[in-house]
Parts: C-alpha cells; structure tokens; sequence
C-alpha cells in the first residue's frame, strides 16, 4: 500500500461547511508542496467541482470509475492554477447505492500510491454515502458551526465514528465570530470542547469572502493578501494535518482563550 | 448554573443557554432516552408511589438534570393535601 492519507471531512448536520473546508484543505495542502486529490462522494449531490471551480472539465465520475467504465486517472481533473492538486467528481444523477464502502476503499488504495493526501468530502452523517467516505479514512476531521443543533449532531457523528474505530476524529469549528462570543452570543470553543470531548484541528471564522471566492469558483486560500485571517485559519489546518503544532493564536487571543487551547491541542 | 444565574434567569446570556441545552439535551442522546423512556418510567413511578400514599398522579414529573458533572434522573412526586386528622378526647 501506498504512503497516500486518506482524510475525511464529514459532519452531522448538513450545510456546516464540510465542502468548503474540502476544497479550500486540499488547495492548501497542493500549495504546500504536496500531491492531493480531492474527492466528492456526495453522490446525487454534487458540489465539490463548482467550489473549485472545474465544473466546465468534468468527462467522468467516481461511479465511472467504480464501474469500470474509465481508468482512474481519467476521472482525476487536474487543477491546472495549481500544480499536484487534482479532483474526483462524484456522480449528479445515479442512485447513492451505486458506491458501496469496499469501492472506496479500492480506489484510495489506488490513488494512495500516487499521492500524498486524499481528501474526501463526506456527507452529513447518517446518509448511506457517509459509509461510503468513512471506510477509507485514516483521519476523520468533523465540522461544526457554534450552534446548538449543529452541536448535538456533531456528538451523534462523534460516535458514529467511534463506534466504527475510525476515531478519535478531530474538529473544525466553522462560522466562528469572535465578537459574538465576546458578547456572550456564540458558544465559544471553550464550550464546545467542554460539550463533545474532542481535539479541534481548526477555526474558521465567519467570512463572506469564502461566498465570493466560491461565486468565482476559487478557493479562498489561492488568493494571496484578501481574506488574510481566514487564509491563515485554513493554512494552519494543513499545517495541522501535515503534524504540524500549530497554536491557535489567531482568533483564540481575541478571546482569551489561547492558553487553554494549547492545552487541548496538545493533550 | 449558580445560585445567581438561578434567580436572574434572564441575565444568563445566549451563549451559556445553549450551553446548558445542549448538555440536557446530549444527556438524552447518548443515553438514549426516550420520551417514550421517561414515560415508562414516570408511569411505573406512579404505580410504586400510588400504592402507598396519597399522590396525584397528573402533578407527577420525571426529568433528567444535571448537577455539577453527574447527570440524575429526577422525579417530582407531589402528595395531594390532606387534612389534619382530628382526634377527639
Ligand atoms: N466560514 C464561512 N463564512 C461564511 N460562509 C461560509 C463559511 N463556511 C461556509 N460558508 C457558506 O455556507 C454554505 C454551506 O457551505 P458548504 O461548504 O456547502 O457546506 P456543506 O458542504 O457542509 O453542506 C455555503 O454557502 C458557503 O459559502
Ligand atoms: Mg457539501
């Protein structure tokens, strides 16, 4: 078997920001120096490609694929603003039982021989393909926006993915704002790591660049000097994931918070 | 939640009530406990309590809280008013 990771962005409930971190992870990783292909196993629903804006160059699909009906490599888009970064995009029409678990978990096998990580964008718990992104994975990573329904299903995600031994999964909050929590209107990750028990490998804050830059089909990390602090959240999470010690200086001294948070990063 | 926040209940911010919700609320999911649980088990409740005093079973609650870091199940079982007995001399 290859050396390639296999990462798994998934979530509870739906629309948290699981495909914007996928796209916006995998250009990171790809603009670190790494080989990454991206893939959407969100069958019937897919929205990886327009968020990365390679929508226009789709022949073939994860099912083709699964299917035989083309060569891996033939459904891998290569990214050409960004050398090493590659896609998969998942089938828009056939039904979700088209991939089972053991498919995919063939096809990283395959794809971890040529490259470094492989990024699979799940999604929300509880759907079939769920299963489907989860076999694979060597680390799943949760996200969450600092809302109370969000939060409850990221614990039911939580330990779903436990009780496959898939854990311990790590977790991004998305859409945090600072100012809220400071007024006391926004769980704060305080809160949130005091309610589900689990490592954060990430903050992303509330940002309506991350719209334009998915109305341009761009990810926001490709853009140099806009959207600095929210660049840096997502450069920090590759950095993580590469096993980089990273602290959370960014957002977290806005709330005090920052010595806390080494402290669970770490533990 | 302290003794303050208990009796200023409206000065608890958003942020600490959807704290405290959701931690009620995981109570119940990873316990999985059901309404339709509590209610076995407010009706058994009834049932025990009934047969040896004077209880209104419609004023009976039982409800998961939370206490510190223990989580308890706690029932309500108010006794219906009865008067005093008078004894005559
Ligand atoms: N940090 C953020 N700031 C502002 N908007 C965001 C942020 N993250 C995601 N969004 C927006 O939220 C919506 C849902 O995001 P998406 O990544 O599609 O979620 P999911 O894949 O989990 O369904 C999109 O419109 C996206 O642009
Ligand atoms: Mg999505």
């Amino acid at each position: 078997m290859g050396h390639g990771k296999v990462i798994t962005i998934t979530s509870g409930k739906g629309g948290v920001g699981k495909t914007t971190v996928t796209a916006n992870l995998s250009t990171a990783l790809a603009m670190a120096g790494y080989k990454v292909v991206a893939i959407d196993a969100d069958i019937g629903l897919r929205n990886l490609d327009v968020v990365m804006g390679l929508e226009n160059r789709i022949v073939y699909d994860l099912v083709d694929v699964v299917e035989g009906r083309c060569r891996l490599n033939q459904a891998m888009i290569k990214d050409k603003r960004l050398e090493g970064l590659s896609m998969i995009p998942a089938a828009q029409t056939r039904d979700k039982n088209a991939i089972s678990p053991t498919d995919m978990v063939l096809v990283c096998d395959q794809l971890r021989e040529e490259v470094d990580y492989i990024v699979i964008d799940s999604p929300a718990g509880i759907e079939r393909g769920f299963q489907n992104a989860l076999a694979p994975a060597d680390q799943v990573i949760i996200v969450t926006n600092p809302e109370v329904s969000a939060v409850r299903d990221a614990d039911r995600i939580i330990g779903m993915i436990e009780a496959e031994e898939k854990g311990p999964g790590k977790l991004i909050i998305n859409r945090y704002k600072p100012d809220m929590v400071a007024r006391g209107d926004m769980l704060s990750i305080e809160d949130i790591v005091d309610i589900l028990h689990i490592d954060i490998i990430g903050i992303i804050p509330e940002d309506e660049k991350i719209l334009i830059s998915t109305n341009r089909g761009q990810p926001l990390v490709m853009q140099n000097g806009h959207a600095k602090e929210t660049g840096v959240a997502i450069r920090n999470i590759a950095n993580r994931v590469k096993g980089d010690e990273i602290p959370f200086i960014d957002l977290a001294v806005k709330d005090g918070f920052m010595s806390r948070l080494r402290g669970w990063v770490t533990s | 939640m302290n003794i303050f926040e208990k009796l200023f209940g409206s000065s608890e911010t958003s942020a600490s009530s959807a704290k405290n919700r959701l931690k009620m609320v995981l109570v119940h999911d990873r316990n999985d406990i059901s309404p339709g649980v509590l209610r076995q088990i407010r009706d058994d409740i009834i049932g025990v309590f009934a047969h040896h005093l004077n209880i209104d079973p419609d004023a009976v609650e039982v409800m998961l809280d939370e206490n510190d870091n223990d989580n308890m199940l706690v029932a309500q079982v108010p006794l219906t008013p009865t008067r005093r007995v008078r004894t005559n001399h």
